[in-house]
């Protein structure tokens, strides 16, 4: 069944449009990918799902248009957020980070600790003093706290340690097995990608131009389109 | 030494209980009524510490809430001494006596006010937020001088203090007991508010609303909440100060009171919870002993709020316990 739905979605800002027509569609406890070189529309068309840019087309969740609700109601339907950065909140320790985005379901601040024992370990210590993976760990236990249907990671393993996104990487791997969540990928390791992701979407200058089984995928496409 | 701050908390508690005793027995009502104006001032800021040391929003207009209070205090009182109608337009009342009564009121009020100026200034933030605020703040003050009904410019007295069922609140210490409750339970709520998910999470607005929406929050709706909880705390603490002076004037809805209530959570210390009741203690203790040496004494107030800001980023709380912000 269908979760999220986009069709010929576009999106600018302010004049310079940045969307052209991307076309999606992920289905529930399905991984998807979504691929392309930098500059292509990846991060906009995540802004453009959770309704923090103005965007144009179908965009539908569970059947549910996304364009009539604000940015807060559209996590409240289910679409949590990994951002690019991090950005967790700075001044709150590892367990008000998470407490304070939490919402009822399966998703407990045992779960995540459970998930990422780091997390577990440092409950206690403000987010600004951890480390960029454990920043990273927490970002995505704070989405998992909002106990999503879709799940957005963007860039999630970007500039860490190989120790740490190994860790990260396996996560998802435990997440795509063991729930029923979806997930929309970003990411640099076209390597890791393959090995998570069920479905893989290419962007190529704000356009959809490929997309399909990640087992699909061939080099020449990967080659054209994203540069790998 | 730096000190645990749990420590210097209960230390200040101890000593807001002390200080009062033993000017009973040593017979020194003055400072029963000094220690008594330190603990109202607290309340206003503790309920102004919400939105300016949870929240991050600097308003300009917290006396508002604090005029509202202590002229809903005023008009009641004022009808029921005068065995005068208080004409509210669906009915009349004949005012009334009554402390929970009047707290009552005072929260009602100041919190419907708070709804519907925060639903206004909330959606601009910085020095916006702070103009807005101001504004509000100058509309009431000149509102009050206008209001020749209840006194003008001139303020309106109350020739008996406000009844509390089971005590006398003439007697200073009584007064002083019901005042010092009051903080001591508004310091709880502040405290489980600070630790509950809405704490938290308006605490994470103040950080980055636009991240707080991603995980389903609505900043808005955070701080408009916030911003009434706030208001209608600082709304009982206006209460509190007209009865303990027996009057009520404009200057309550000044802007000079709105900017003390800031500078007194910036001597404390920014979301602290004790920053408050220590920083209202220092301004008080300053305004008697300094206000005693010279009429100048707000010059010397400034050179110590030039020095926490310099040198004491966490306030005296932060100064002791050696912890700059409000977080472990």
């Amino acid at each position: 069944m269908t979760l999220l739905r986009i069709e010929n979605l576009t999106a600018s800002y302010g004049d310079s449009q940045a969307l052209f027509g991307v076309d999606l569609q992920i289905a529930q406890g399905e991984v998807t990918a979504l691929m392309g070189r930098n500059g292509m529309g990846k991060t906009t068309t995540v802004k453009a799902i959770c309704r923090m840019i103005r965007s144009e087309g179908a965009l539908t969740l569970d059947g549910h248009d996304l364009h009539a609700l604000p940015s807060h109601k559209v996590a409240r339907k289910g679409v949590g957020l990994v951002p690019e950065g991090r950005r967790c909140f700075a001044d709150l320790t590892v367990r008000e980070n998470l407490i304070a985005a939490a919402r009822p379901g399966d998703w407990t601040l045992r779960r995540v600790t459970e998930l990422f024992p780091r997390l577990g370990e440092r409950k206690g210590q403000r987010a600004a003093s951890l480390s960029g993976g454990e920043q990273q760990m927490l970002a995505i236990g704070r989405a998992l706290m909002t106990n999503p249907r879709l799940l957005i990671l963007d860039e999630a393993t970007e500039g860490l340690a190989p120790i740490v996104r190994q860790e990260i990487w396996a996560a998802l791997q435990l997440l795509r097995q063991e729930t029923s969540v979806a997930i929309l990928l970003i990411d640099k390791s076209l390597k890791e990608l393959a090995a998570v992701s069920d479905k893989a979407v290419v962007l190529e200058r704000g356009r959809t131009v490929w997309a399909g089984e990640m087992a699909a995928l061939t080099s020449e496409i990967s080659e054209k389109y994203i540069g790998v | 030494m730096k000190l645990n701050e749990r420590f210097l908390n209960a230390l200040v508690i101890a000593g807001l209980l002390a200080l009062p005793l033993w000017a009973v027995l040593a017979d020194q009502p003055f400072t029963i009524t000094l220690v008594t104006r330190a603990v109202i001032l607290a309340l206003a800021a503790v309920g102004l510490n919400i939105i300016l040391g949870i929240g991050g929003l600097v308003s300009f207009g917290h006396a508002v809430f604090f005029g509202i209070g202590g002229y809903a205090m005023g008009i009641l009182a004022y009808h029921a001494q005068t065995y005068t109608a208080l004409d509210l337009g669906l009915f009349t009342t004949d005012g009334t006596k009554s402390m929970p009564v009047i707290w009552l009121v005072a929260m009602i009020l100041s919190a419907l006010v708070a709804f519907f100026i925060g639903l206004l200034s909330l959606r601009t933030s910085g020095v916006y937020f702070i103009m807005i605020t101001l504004a509000f703040g100058q509309m009431f003050f000149y509102f009050a001088i206008s209001w020749a009904q209840y006194g003008g410019e001139d303020g309106l007295s109350i020739y008996v203090r406000n009844g509390f069922p089971g005590l006398n609140t003439l007697v200073p210490i009584q007064f002083y007991a019901v005042c010092f409750t009051l903080l001591c339970v508004v310091l709880y709520l502040f405290a489980r508010l600070q630790a509950s998910p809405f704490g938290l999470a308006l605490n994470a607005t103040r950080q980055t609303a636009t991240r707080v929406e991603t995980v389903g929050l609505n900043p808005m709706r955070l701080k408009l909440l916030a911003f009434v909880i706030s208001g209608a705390i600082t709304g009982l603490a206006g209460a509190l100060f007209a009865d303990l002076n027996r009057f009520v004037s404009p200057s309550m809805f000044s802007w000079q009171l709105s900017g003390e209530l800031i500078v007194l959570i910036i001597i404390g210390g920014v979301g602290r919870l004790m920053g408050p009741v220590i920083g209202a203690c220092v301004f008080v203790a300053l305004e008697h002993f300094l206000g005693e040496l010279t009429d100048f004494w707000h010059i010397y107030l400034g050179v110590a709020l030039l020095c926490i800001v310099l040198f004491a980023r966490g306030g005296l709380i932060g100064l002791l316990t050696g912890k700059e912000g409000a977080h472990v």
